[in-house]
């Protein structure tokens, strides 16, 4: 792969050692670079946090945001100029906490964007606080305790808001997330990929889960393809993630309101 | 006999962290973290290729190329 | 030109102005009293090419207009107070990144959700200091239906010219006020100054105007936008000298073209032994306050502020005349008198008039009030 769309003089990255967010970006790029899509036309969107800060590592049209906000801005980007490309880099605390209420009414409105989320479990910019998608009873500097709020499932919360394509994929799966983020950007309608990364310093070591290399391998003992799980009990994928398409359906123009050109 | 491929592995020190993923992903013990915690590339010879250390580094620090012998 | 005279409710000349000025992009959040904005927009834009989209809340109908600013559009939201303190945090971002947007704000009585139905002009301080942190902003005020038209106009212009956030001070009585105005005249229109060689291209680099020449989104310049501090490249920076360089020209980009952003509406003040200073809806009692005065044979004046930010204390001081007394009526517990004490200190009688009790304040109240306290 080429990486010609990364911003090479800004690297090294802001990242900590053994960040899954590079490992994101990557997969990122290389599906944009798979698409064949003039990069002129592509945009990123990003809120606030680490995650947030991958689109400035690339050359594409980048635009940092708000906490939370990435979303809304970029429908406003797409709804002016529906020839660009609208991918949103967020996090799970961006997306799903502060930015909750953008991702359910952007999926329901099944507005023509992409949004990637980096799902480390935590927020990590701010210290390892806990997150909408920390599971139960893990340590974060807000649970000193374990956390005893339930996570979203990310996945489900797309898809019942109304999400027109929804995956699951992992850093440790960098093709099957290649391939997911791709589709998602393929997708005509709103598309959602939580992207499983990592954060060793502050999520991983709290919650023992070893060095970063530990970390990542482990997303193969953890993770399930759907296509495995499809036929096991919900017995047997307790404790287990699954990963692959959730939801890939045609966008009906009726429902998902495509704007009459003139109404006189 | 078809020759063995060999690889060149290009590791871009200003980049690294040395958080030891490509250690941890590598199937052929090409990378050691050495005795001050840093990177080390020791086994390039056993090099296959397979991109994993690559497409796991969170900053873009390995290029792996195939070596032409023309 | 033959005059086109119709008879307008406030906020449709707001969304009928905007249209004029060239806005093809709304979002917004329905709230009482500047609701009939998003209507009519909901039904106009459709018909001259346009987008509008009812959004989640106010603070993602500011985030919508802001992108689709970024992505070229001339663009509005509309609100009242509850919805504008939630837009704050959006307004800083869009003061930072320079993103040119106009937010119609129709102030109701506060705090929080308060009167919803009733006048005020409670929110004139949130228009300066809502957003946190150093910035600098335009706020215009109309204060009748045909300047709620083309104070829009002028506001969209004023964005686009000085990319920066403007904000139309209405309020309840007005929005909802229906008036005849003419809106035949062609407006002339400012677009936004754009690049035109990508070699060196530096989005936040700026020759004397200070003002940055910006690419729009999908124009092949490869922009990065960020609510950080950051330098000409448009990448974060934390170094204290160009935040400093930057928050100044921020500053300067608005305050060197005074001449061109500030407008006062003066009358009789030359020989004026008593100055009402006022905006909005007050202004229209003020005006028959102050003919009444004068048939009585008081020297009266009066001065409107139709720019209230940038608020420059100079041009007030001599726009003001000599008059000894200068009072200041206004709906609320008193926002504006505390800038006009800035610009006088102790030279002059300063006499603070407030109602707070969601009525308009009418012409007899004012003469009553010169008369009671002896002014």
């Amino acid at each position: 792969m080429k990486l010609d769309a990364l911003r090479s003089e800004r690297l090294p990255n802001i990242w900590c050692p053994g960040c899954g967010n590079g490992i994101v970006l990557r997969a990122l790029l290389e599906a944009i670079d798979q698409l064949k899509l003039d990069p002129d036309k592509v945009v990123l969107v990003s809120g606030i946090g680490c995650s947030s800060r991958a689109p400035a590592y690339t050359a594409f049209d980048n635009v940092h945001t708000l906490h939370g906000r990435a979303i809304p801005v970029a429908t406003g980007i797409k709804l002016a100029n529906p020839d660009l490309t609208v991918i949103v880099v967020t996090g799970d605390g961006d997306s799903s906490a502060i930015g909750g209420n953008h991702l359910i009414h952007a999926a329901r409105r099944d507005v023509d964007i992409t949004v990637i989320v980096f799902n480390n479990f935590n927020y990590g910019m701010t210290g390892g606080q806990g997150s909408p998608l920390t599971p139960v009873s893990s340590i974060t500097t807000t649970a000193p305790n374990g956390t005893l709020d339930r996570p979203f499932d990310l996945v489900n919360l797309a898809a019942g808001a109304g999400a027109t394509y929804v995956a699951r994929s992992g850093i440790y799966f960098t093709k099957h997330m290649v391939d997911h983020i791709r589709k998602a950007i393929a997708h005509h309608g709103f598309s959602l990929v939580d992207a499983v990364a990592q954060c060793p310093t502050y999520f991983g070591r709290f919650n023992k889960k070893g060095s970063a290399g530990q970390m990542l391998v482990s997303q193969k003992d953890w993770m399930v393809l759907k296509s495995v799980a499809d036929k096991k009990t919900p017995e047997e994928l307790v404790g287990k993630t699954v990963i692959g398409e959730f939801v890939n359906i045609e966008r009906n123009p009726a429902q998902s309101g495509e704007a009459p050109k003139e109404q006189a | 006999m078809p020759e063995k491929k060999t690889y060149k592995i290009t590791h871009n020190r200003k980049w690294c962290k040395d958080c030891g993923i490509c250690v941890a992903v590598c199937p052929k013990k090409v990378f050691e973290m050495d005795h001050n915690g840093r990177q080390a590339i020791v086994n390039p010879q056993d090099c296959i290729g397979c991109q994993m250390c690559v497409e796991h580094c969170p900053d873009f620090a390995l290029i792996v190329e195939e070596v032409s012998h023309e | 030109m033959s005059e086109r005279v119709v008879l307008m409710q406030g906020n449709e000349a707001v969304a009928e102005g905007a249209l004029a000025a060239g806005v093809r992009f709304f979002a917004g959040y329905p709230i009482t009293p500047s609701s009939e904005i998003a209507e009519v927009m909901a039904r106009r834009m459709p018909q001259v090419g346009g987008t509008f989209i009812q959004m989640e809340d106010e603070i993602s109908s500011i985030m919508a207009i802001i992108g689709a600013s970024l992505a070229g559009k001339k663009v509005l939201t509309a609100t009242s107070g509850p919805g504008f303190s939630l837009m704050q945090e959006g307004l800083g971002y869009a003061c930072m990144i320079e993103a040119p947007i106009v937010i119609l704000e129709s102030m109701r009585y506060g705090p929080s959700t308060g009167m919803p139905t009733k006048v005020s002009q409670m929110d004139l301080m949130q228009t300066r200091w809502g957003t946190h942190g150093d910035h600098w902003i335009i706020v215009l005020s109309p204060s009748s239906v045909e300047e709620s038209y083309q104070l829009t106009i002028r506001a969209v212009n004023l964005a686009e010219k000085y990319r920066n956030p403007v904000i139309l001070l209405s309020d309840e009585t007005i929005s909802h006020l229906r008036e005849p105005i003419d809106t035949s005249t062609t407006p002339t229109l400012v677009e936004r100054k754009l690049p035109v060689d990508k070699t060196g291209y530096l989005p936040y680099k700026t020759d004397a105007s200070l003002i940055p020449t910006i690419a729009n989104l999908g124009t092949g310049y490869r922009t990065s936008f960020t609510g950080l501090v950051h330098n000409e490249s448009g990448f974060q920076t934390a170094n204290g000298h160009v935040a400093e360089a930057l928050i100044e020209r921020l500053r300067d980009k608005l305050f060197n073209n005074l001449d061109d952003i500030i407008q006062y509406e003066s009358d009789r003040v030359e020989d004026a032994d008593i100055v009402f200073m006022s905006f909005g809806i007050t202004a229209r009692a003020v005006s028959e306050a102050v003919e009444s005065l004068r048939s009585q044979g008081r020297k009266a004046g009066s001065l409107r502020f139709i720019t209230l930010f940038p608020f420059d204390d100079d041009r007030v001081r001599s726009a003001a005349g000599h008059a000894r007394t200068v009072v200041v009526p206004e709906l609320n517990s008193g926002q504006l008198v505390l800038l006009i004490k800035r610009v006088f200190g102790d030279s002059r009688q300063i006499v603070p008039m407030n109602k707070i009790n969601g009525d308009l304040i009418s012409p007899q109240e004012i003469l009553s009030f010169v008369k009671e306290e002896n002014l």
